[in-house]
């Protein structure tokens, strides 16, 4: 028994080990997304080119990705042309113009290609805030009844499509 | 003179005032509500700064927001509780005392207790050694004696 009690300082390094090599793997950087599982929040906004009014109902009736992207933002750039193909692949994506100008906005996607069912104005960056958003590129998993199922911080290509993210969406799928 | 002043100027300075816009509010009390909060809330991209601290456009939307719903007569715990709901339990410099949370404010007395009691018993039983050595040095200085 008293040789067992010798071996408690070990078993405490080995948990504090434990626990410092585990921080090592964490990233910082990725947070939990506080709307999973939740609406969309109520918003009002008016669409990019036509200036309609738009609101939370956008996301009925199908599962849609809601992508939040910004002309400023090189890694949307970087992942606009995957956008393309999902949409030529038939995915309905939703974008969210956040904290840009329109006529930048609508020059970038005549020059580049419009993947989205529609594209929301958030020039103050105000839906953005409700969402959650903490930067541009962020994708949502939203389902048909318009409850978000996955949030992706960053790029979309082949690796997280066929990822987290994909797999979020898919599971949408009938 | 000039190298006092200079030590006095050095030492009165603050640290983080990097916040360039200021807000016009309708009473006093929303102002000091306003520093406290800014203070208490952390920016989401920066993740070491306060919003307050932080000049990341977030930041600036955060405290945006942060005068609306003040001017909007929204509680202190309100403004929170909404800013928890969009960025989750991150966005707090003090988090809420409640579930694993708890262990933040339980843990040092936990350990300081374990410590006080590891000691306790470590003294308590070098004490209880020396008396029972204390009791054989009696009996071997008697056995002495009584030999010679």
């Amino acid at each position: 028994m008293r040789r067992l009690l010798l071996f408690v300082p070990l078993g405490l390094f080995a948990a504090l080990a434990w626990f410092l090599f585990k921080g090592l793997s964490l990233d910082p950087k990725e947070l939990p997304s506080a709307l999973i599982g939740k609406q969309v929040p109520a918003f009002r906004a008016t669409i990019l080119d036509s200036q309609q009014p738009v609101d939370q109902s956008v996301f009925e009736g199908e599962p849609r990705l809601l992508n939040v992207w910004g002309t400023w933002c090189p890694t949307c750039v970087a992942e606009h042309p995957y956008l393309m193909r999902l949409a030529g692949q038939g995915v309905r994506i939703v974008g969210l113009n956040y904290k840009d100008t329109d006529s930048k906005a609508i020059a970038w996607l005549g020059r580049l290609g419009d993947p989205y069912e529609v594209v929301i104005r958030d020039p103050e960056g105000m839906i953005g805030l409700d969402l959650g958003v903490y930067g541009a590129p962020e994708t949502y998993v939203i389902d048909a009844e318009g409850v978000v199922r996955y949030r992706h911080v960053g790029e979309v290509n082949d690796r997280t499509w066929n990822g987290a993210l994909g797999e979020a969406y898919r599971a949408l799928l009938p | 003179m000039k190298y006092l002043l200079m030590i006095c100027l050095a030492l009165c300075s603050s640290t983080s005032y990097a916040v360039i816009e200021t807000y016009e509010f309708s009473a006093p009390e929303l102002e000091a509500r306003y520093q406290t909060l800014v203070e208490e809330l952390r920016c989401p991209k920066c993740q070491n700064q306060t919003i307050a601290d932080s000049n990341a456009p977030i930041s600036e939307d955060l405290r945006r927001r942060l005068y609306q719903e003040l001017e909007a007569g929204l509680s202190d715990d309100e403004i929170v509780a909404g800013m928890v709901l969009r960025y989750g339990e991150f966005v707090r410099y003090k988090p809420a005392r409640t579930g694993v949370t708890l262990w933040l404010w339980w843990a040092p007395w936990v350990l300081l207790l374990g410590g006080l009691l590891l000691w306790l018993g470590v003294v308590l039983r070098s004490r209880k050694a020396r008396v029972s050595l204390g009791d054989k040095q009696d009996q071997i200085e008697k056995l002495l004696k009584d030999n010679t």
